[in-house]
């Protein structure tokens, strides 16, 4: 991607329309909340220059007009599949002002492996953990409290199908943004070497490219040797092995 | 940002070198995230005990288990034939009576009017006979099939059919996923292309748009249904005809699973050459479907978007079929020339010069083939009524002298011929080339072809 595509992606009516994003792993409901936070204020396009069908709505609360982003559902952000790559993107580039990520109240450790990769992207992170009744039918109790805790995110329970938690879900947004509740999420720490070498990374990016992006991130995506992703961020020309 | 990057050349990174290969870094940051999700989840969630009863896990050992997941698949294709087949009989003779009761009105009105000769042939005999033909032989399967079809995909088996038929497909070099295409191919092979792009590597996409067609779309399965059940289905017993028509049309589906797997394998071993990419398939939780929303969704999106397309096609070809039929050419009509001349070739293959034809005019949509082969019989033939299943056996057998052979050829390169129009179109579309298109084309028609000639020379030995 080069500057100009950047250039495309960043124009956009920013601060008095907030842009919330709708990531989660397929059949987590997501859809459902979708419809259920925008109604028939939707529409449905292509991404541009890709394939993925995406969805975009809007709605208002307390006198602000929000636009959600449907993003295709995926389990992570690794970039496999045109989906991730479109998911991750969209956080990365238009840079969401929050992440809404939908999890399967009855399979919660999988889907927490998408939440925790996106975190590493971005603070605004919302945690809705959907099929709540599911769970309870399933005999599953799942702490809230804990998990927010534990994460650092704010959690919001839902049962998305019934409405149950939508307008919860959209005053914890309106909270997030305008910065009544500050989310820390508690990253993931790796082994030791790795942490050593991001340590010695993270300046340098920070240097090179201000905090626009998450340098924890990115110096992990360098670490892997994932030059592709690296290669929409920073030129080539910028990215040489030390010897 | 973006603007940022491009003045910063001056500004290399240096990257810290680690003791250990990229991929294993790649491996480690990928375990510590797991680990991480698991101790989280492991924290803020509890399980009642004797909840422990796994219901979604104790179905899956049985859909998905070595023994009994083909069997339960074949169970539930047959089912669902036989409610289609046994179902639709009814209101197939009701639509056909009524449809051509105003088929009758409409001739009086025109001839009331005093309308020439060739317009009301158009119309009437042409247009309207065919769009007739198409909605009460095409509306009742499709009604009956795809809710039952989208009930299957809202509850949750389609992902373990995938998944039972994972391990064919990985050894025909090509991907699992292309058993959800293929499903997706079921209600249109053009909307079974476009799902295609749920493949990522391009080399079993490529395959996997090259075989779609192998599966028999709706558009040819009022076909497959209506000839299994005149010819087949009337061998035996009243009472068993609906599940023997409903057993073949499985058995030619199956063989189509068949084909799809040796021409994927041959694919993957000549033209696409490859190792399959191994993919992560979830199977999702089982889910009560939701009845009104598959039955409006599954009428709205599907039978009645298939229906509409197959109604513009079919009025246009009508009236062709009723032109051809009633211009001369020399001391014939047009009709009887084209088909005289296709004639030789066609019995070679255990059809007949008409049957070929109609599946030449049936390009733009599938669904046609039936009616304008019905349309050129009726055409030439002295039969001009037509409004019931038993008078179609008639028309084919004491007419045109089909006998069971026919219907086997006839179905079989209904299952192996060249994709409808849209489907083609689509094609190119998704694979940006006239290559991979024209492969498209011949592949499967040089299979039918070769698999009629097959059966009529053994047959005849």
């Amino acid at each position: 991607m080069d500057g100009s595509d950047l250039t495309l992606l960043n124009h956009r009516n920013s601060n008095e329309e907030p842009v919330i994003a709708l990531a989660g792993n397929p059949n987590t409901g997501k859809s459902t909340l979708f419809n259920a936070l925008t109604g028939l204020h939707q529409h449905t396009g292509n991404w541009p220059g890709k394939t993925v069908l995406h969805s975009r709505g809007h709605y208002v609360y307390q006198g602000i007009n929000y636009t959600v982003v449907d993003l295709p559902g995926t389990y992570s952000l690794i970039a496999n599949s045109i989906d991730e790559e479109v998911a991750r993107d969209f956080i990365c580039f238009q840079k969401p002002e929050v992440t809404v990520v939908v999890a399967d109240a009855t399979c919660l450790e999988r889907n927490l492996n998408l939440v925790l990769q996106i975190m590493e992207i971005t603070s605004q992170v919302i945690l809705a953990v959907n099929l709540m009744d599911e769970a309870r039918r399933k005999k599953i109790t799942i702490d809230d409290k804990e998990l927010q805790r534990r994460l650092g995110v704010p959690v919001v329970p839902m049962e998305a199908r019934q409405g149950v938690g939508v307008s919860e879900l959209k005053d914890t947004i309106a909270q997030v943004i305008d910065r009544r509740i500050v989310p820390h999420p508690r990253l993931v720490r790796y082994e030791p070497d790795i942490e050593d070498a991001i340590a010695l990374l993270e300046p340098q990016i920070i240097r090179a490219l201000g905090d626009g992006i998450s340098a924890r991130w990115l110096s992990l995506r360098i670490l892997e040797g994932n030059l592709d992703i690296v290669k929409n961020f920073l030129p080539a020309s910028l990215i040489k092995e030390a010897v | 940002m973006s603007h940022q990057t491009i003045k910063l050349d001056s500004l290399p990174l240096s990257i810290p070198k680690l003791e250990r290969a990229p991929h294993t870094i790649a491996d480690s940051i990928v375990r510590s995230i797991y680990w991480e999700a698991e101790k989280i989840a492991q924290a803020s969630t509890s399980c009642a005990v004797e909840a422990r009863i796994n219901w979604d896990r104790k179905i899956d050992d049985i859909l998905t288990s070595r023994l009994w997941g083909f069997p339960v698949m074949l169970l539930m294709l047959t089912g669902v034939l036989w409610l289609t087949i046994s179902g639709a009989n009814v209101p197939s003779e009701l639509l056909a009576t009524g449809l051509f009761w105003l088929h009758d009105r409409l001739l009086d009105l025109f001839i009331a009017l005093n309308a020439p000769h060739w317009l009301t042939g158009f119309f009437v005999l042409g247009v309207f006979r065919s769009v007739a033909w198409v909605v009460s032989v095409m509306l009742p399967p499709m009604a009956i099939f795809f809710p039952l079809f989208t009930l299957l995909e809202d509850a949750g088996y389609l992902p373990r059919v995938a998944f039972n038929l994972d391990a064919c497909f990985k050894k025909a070099g090509a991907h699992g996923k292309q058993a959800l295409t293929m499903c997706m191919g079921l209600g249109c092979n053009a909307a079974g292309t476009i799902s295609c792009r749920i493949i990522d590597s391009p080399r079993e996409r490529l395959i996997a748009t090259l075989t779609n067609n192998f599966v028999p779309c709706n558009g040819r399965f009022p076909t497959l249904i209506v000839l299994s059940s005149i010819f087949i289905g009337g061998t035996v017993a009243i009472s068993w005809q609906g599940l023997s028509a409903a057993l073949s049309v499985a058995a030619v589906m199956v063989l189509g699973v068949v084909i799809t797997l040796l021409v994927s394998w041959l694919l993957s071993k000549t033209l696409l050459k490859g190792q399959p990419s191994s993919f992560a398939l979830e199977l999702p939780p089982y889910r009560k479907p939701k009845i009104g929303e598959v039955i409006i969704r599954s009428i709205l999106d599907r039978t009645l978007f298939v229906l509409g397309r197959a109604v513009v096609i079919a009025a246009p070809a009508g009236g062709l079929v009723w032109v051809l039929a009633n211009t001369s050419w020399g001391d014939t009509t047009t009709l009887a020339a084209i088909a005289g001349w296709l004639d030789g070739f066609a019995r070679l293959m255990g059809l007949d010069g008409y049957i070929l034809l109609a599946f030449i005019l049936g390009l733009p949509a599938n669904e046609i083939v039936l009616p304008t082969l019905i349309m050129s019989y009726l055409a030439e033939g002295a039969l001009l009524e037509l409004n019931s299943v038993a008078a179609l056996h008639h028309l084919l057998v004491e007419q045109y002298g089909w006998t069971w052979l026919t219907a086997v050829c006839v179905m079989l390169f209904s299952l192996c011929h060249w994709p409808c129009g849209t489907t083609l179109y689509t094609i190119k579309k998704e694979t940006n080339s006239w290559k991979w298109t024209g492969m498209a084309f011949l592949l499967p028609t040089l299979v039918g072809i070769f698999l009629c000639m097959a059966v009529t020379f053994v047959v005849g030995l």
